[in-house]
């Protein structure tokens, strides 16, 4: 069974085609790494997967469930989670109360009325054990917006992780990050449990490279070049997309 | 724990302000708690969930009408009355909720009061069942049925108070909820929480239809302390006032918008006594507030504690 | 036949003053991102004062550019002293258009009173016009000229001149156009002012028609609203369409049914809402 499938996904806005009938499958557990230059349609298709935007034509499959009518909750109450390229947090929410609704979002007391949160203490113990797990312990009571960017970023991710996704969309999670900050990052992604499948955008060649198992790049809304790692480092046509843009 | 012990210092006074207070005095505090109400009921859908909503007079007025119109030309039983009243105002908010939530930002702005200016102008041109213009007097205070009645000041200001208790507390209660933190996510990042599996929408709903059914609350006893109920209960200016109590006393803040609302009907008051350029002032009101504190009073307090806001 | 000819010009001639406000709310919302509830105070104000100058000078056209004048000069105190200093969020920005929707209409209550007032028309449009079996007063004739006018003059600026390339370029992207050498910052002011003149317009060429008197802006402030909920914010022929079929519908609905007018515009708002929440011509 493939944990995520795209048939013929096709999104066309104005005159503009952003994804051009792209298909793929990818198999549990896999890490499949995106590339593409600028306005390729990799945000796109992210949106596109997640529920934030329409097709104008094709399939979506979670598991083999057509999910192209769901809207994005459902999506995610299936197991799709989602980082976004733009810090997409609660700025002033503190770490622990952002977690706290993360954890709350896939737990059945999320729409309880009439008794306070502090009655589930499930909900902070699940939370206290990512903020552990994931080194953002001592800075549970910072207020998001007050967080260095590096730490936003980290924190997008263990938002992510919260409602334990089966699969994973990762937009760009490094971009404007220092090469310190980038390692650490990249560090993290790597100890994500092994049964969760991956898709990662990423402009960073070297953190691509090294998290994938197979590529994929996207130009101009289609899939040019598809394979395992070494054969894509090595095919000119990416090479050619991009000539010019070696990193950071 | 410093807050509950100001909790309690102000319900005691509270209980005990007919000993004190003069008869006028005590009148006007029983407006500032209807309004307080009112506005409090305002925070729920704008302070927590993020909804802007210039028509939230809509309910407030509906609640106001049919226990006046109740009253006064069918039946004046106060349970009947009362009941109708909410249910109206729950009718309402639900309705007006299919439409608006549709829309965000300005759009839900105009929207909001284009649903509640329908409602006025109902109010406005039905003469002969509201009035119109003139509007509706002769409501009695309401007669419970219980061994004392509501006509006196004193008693109708602790049948008040005692609404006003209740329904703080359980407001109190679902802000704290996981439903009431997830109006807060949503308010901080609907994006984010959809994406963690949240149906905002639904939230989004029924914050709506529960800030409809407080306010109509609270026009329900705002009927009752005037006697009279006029188009002015649904119009702009009432929203408007609603608005600017929650802003100036704190949006997202469980008490603040009360603050804002016992103030504005103070200052009103005050005011109105020495000119007749008291929608000038709120202007002003509003003008200053939004440039110099838009945090309100309490988010003043708590920069002054040091606390972080929100 | 009558009619049915007499209102339907009335509501196409309503329906061009509604385009005037409209079209002002949709270009300030366009680029500043900024719903500008004061809109209806430069329509009010605008009448107001054109009622004083022609009171002063007799001249329609004296008054008229007096009335404008005012309110571009409030307007432009608006923007550039006030709103600039709030943050880029929806709702304090609307707040403040707000507190001087409050404050214009009640010091106009205090400065012209509370009885309904209505401009005198200038003396060339005191006639009529003969089409066929109906007579049209000439007003109403010109109004719809007037709005028809500024209608295509707007869609030239639009299309058409580098100005207008700037304002698409501006509200597509402030900061790429800022970076491309477009002044944004005057170009903000322009636009308000702008629209303010618009909102203006309308009420001094509204006047003669609609009177002006307490509580007219808030009026027709939720006629615009409603227009630009039917045509879509930000959309010129959205506010133009929306216009032509908010004003045939309320003309329709007062001559008809009298006492429940704002239902014949509540319903199609409805529908919308329903059916296409961003408006008939909205983007989002």
């Amino acid at each position: 069974m493939s944990a995520l499938g795209v048939e013929t996904l096709s999104h066309q806005f104005g005159g503009l085609r952003a994804l051009n009938e792209v298909a793929l499958e990818v198999a549990e557990g896999e890490r499949l790494v995106i590339l593409g230059p600028n306005g390729a349609g990799k945000t796109t298709l992210f949106n596109v997967i997640t529920g934030l935007i329409r097709p104008t034509a094709g399939r979506i499959t979670l598991f083999d469930q057509d999910v192209t009518a769901l809207a994005p909750h459902r999506r995610a109450r299936l197991g799709l989670g989602r980082t976004f390229q733009v810090t997409t947090l609660f700025p002033r929410l503190t770490v622990l109360d952002s977690v706290l609704l993360a954890v709350q979002g896939s737990d059945r007391s999320r729409f309880t009325l009439h008794r306070p949160r502090a009655a589930f203490p499930r909900l902070f113990t699940r939370a206290e054990a990512l903020l552990e797990g994931w080194s953002l312990a001592e800075r549970r009571d910072v207020p998001t917006r007050e967080l260095s960017y590096g730490e936003q970023r980290q924190l997008e991710l263990v938002l992510a992780l919260a409602p334990s996704p089966r699969v994973l969309l990762l937009d760009e999670p490094t971009a404007g990050l220092s090469p310190a900050e980038t390692t650490a990052v990249a560090g993290m992604i790597r100890r994500f449990p092994r049964d969760v499948t991956i898709l990662l955008i990423e402009h960073d060649m070297d953190v691509a490279l090294d998290l994938a198992e197979r590529v994929i790049a996207l130009h101009d809304g289609r899939i040019v070049a598809v394979g395992p790692r070494d054969e894509i480092k090595r095919d000119p046509r990416v090479a050619e997309i991009y000539l010019g843009i070696d990193e950071p | 724990m410093r807050a509950g012990i100001a909790v309690a210092a102000a319900v005691l006074l509270l209980v005990l302000s007919p000993l004190v207070l003069s008869s006028y005095q005590l009148g006007l505090l029983t407006k500032m708690l209807i309004f307080a109400l009112f506005a409090m009921s305002l925070n729920l859908i704008l302070g927590y969930a993020g909804l802007p909503s210039l028509g939230h007079a809509a309910y407030f007025g509906v609640g106001a009408y049919t226990v006046g119109l109740l009253a006064v030309k069918v039946r004046d039983n106060f349970w009947l009355d009362f009941g109708a009243g909410l249910l109206a105002a729950a009718v309402t908010s639900a309705l007006f909720g299919l439409l608006a939530l549709r829309a965000r930002g300005a759009y839900l702005l105009m929207i909001t009061l284009a649903l509640a200016q329908v409602l006025w102008g109902i109010a406005f041109g039905w003469r002969w069942l509201t009035g119109g213009d003139d509007g509706l007097p002769g409501v009695p205070r309401p007669a419970a049925g219980l061994p004392w009645s509501f006509a006196g000041g004193p008693a109708f200001y602790y049948f008040v108070l005692v609404v006003f208790v209740a329904l703080t507390s359980a407001l109190w209660i679902v802000v704290r909820s996981p439903f009431g933190q997830a109006l807060i996510g949503i308010r901080e990042s609907e994006r984010r929480m959809e994406v963690l599996g949240y149906d905002t929408w639904r939230y989004k709903y029924v914050a709506f239809v529960l800030a409809g059914v407080i306010a109509g609350t609270s026009g329900n006893l705002f009927v009752y302390y005037n006697g009279f109920v006029s188009p002015a209960y649904l119009s702009i200016v009432f929203s408007a006032m609603a608005l600017i109590m929650v802003i100036l006393g704190g949006a997202g803040t469980l008490l603040g918008p009360a603050l804002g609302g016992a103030v504005i009907v103070l200052l009103e008051n005050v005011i109105s006594a020495h000119t007749e350029r008291w929608l000038t002032v709120l202007g002003v009101i509003y003008v200053v507030v939004t440039l110099f504190a838009p945090a309100g009073i309490m988010g003043f307090v708590r920069a002054r504690l040091g606390n972080p806001t929100g | 036949m009558t009619f049915w000819a007499i209102q339907t010009l009335n509501g196409v001639s309503f329906g061009m003053l509604l385009f005037l406000l409209a079209a002002g709310l949709s270009l300030i919302f366009g680029l500043m991102k900024i719903l500008n509830l004061a809109h209806g105070s430069f329509y009010v104000l605008g009448a107001y004062v054109a009622l004083s100058a022609i009171g002063a000078t007799g001249s329609f056209l004296m008054a008229a550019a007096a009335g404008i004048a005012t309110v571009v000069a409030l307007g432009v105190v608006m923007e550039r002293g006030l709103l600039r200093r709030l943050p880029h969020d929806e709702l304090p920005q609307a707040l403040l258009t707000f507190g001087f929707l409050l404050i214009v209409g009640d010091l106009s209550l205090a400065i012209w009173g509370g009885t309904p007032q209505t401009l005198p028309k200038p003396a060339i449009f005191e006639t009529s016009v003969r089409v066929g079996p109906l007579v049209f007063p000439s007003y109403r004739l010109f109004v719809i000229g007037v709005g028809g006018l500024v209608g295509i003059a707007l869609w030239i600026l639009q299309e058409r001149t580098r100005l207008g390339a700037m304002l698409r370029a501006a509200i597509d992207d402030a900061d790429i156009a800022r970076a491309t050498g477009i002044n944004v910052s005057v170009l903000s002011t322009g636009v308000f002012a702008f629209g303010a003149a618009l909102a203006a317009l309308g009420g001094i060429i509204g006047g003669p028609l609609l009177g002006v008197y307490p509580g007219a802006d808030f009026e027709i402030l939720l006629l615009a609203f409603v227009v630009v909920i039917v045509g879509g914010l930000g959309s010129l022929k959205g506010a133009f369409f929306g216009g032509l079929l908010v004003g045939l519908l309320d003309n329709f609905g007062k001559a008809l049914f009298p006492q429940f007018a704002l239902f014949t515009i509540f319903a199609p708002m409805a529908v919308i809402l329903a059916v296409r929440p961003s408006g008939l011509f909205g983007a989002r």
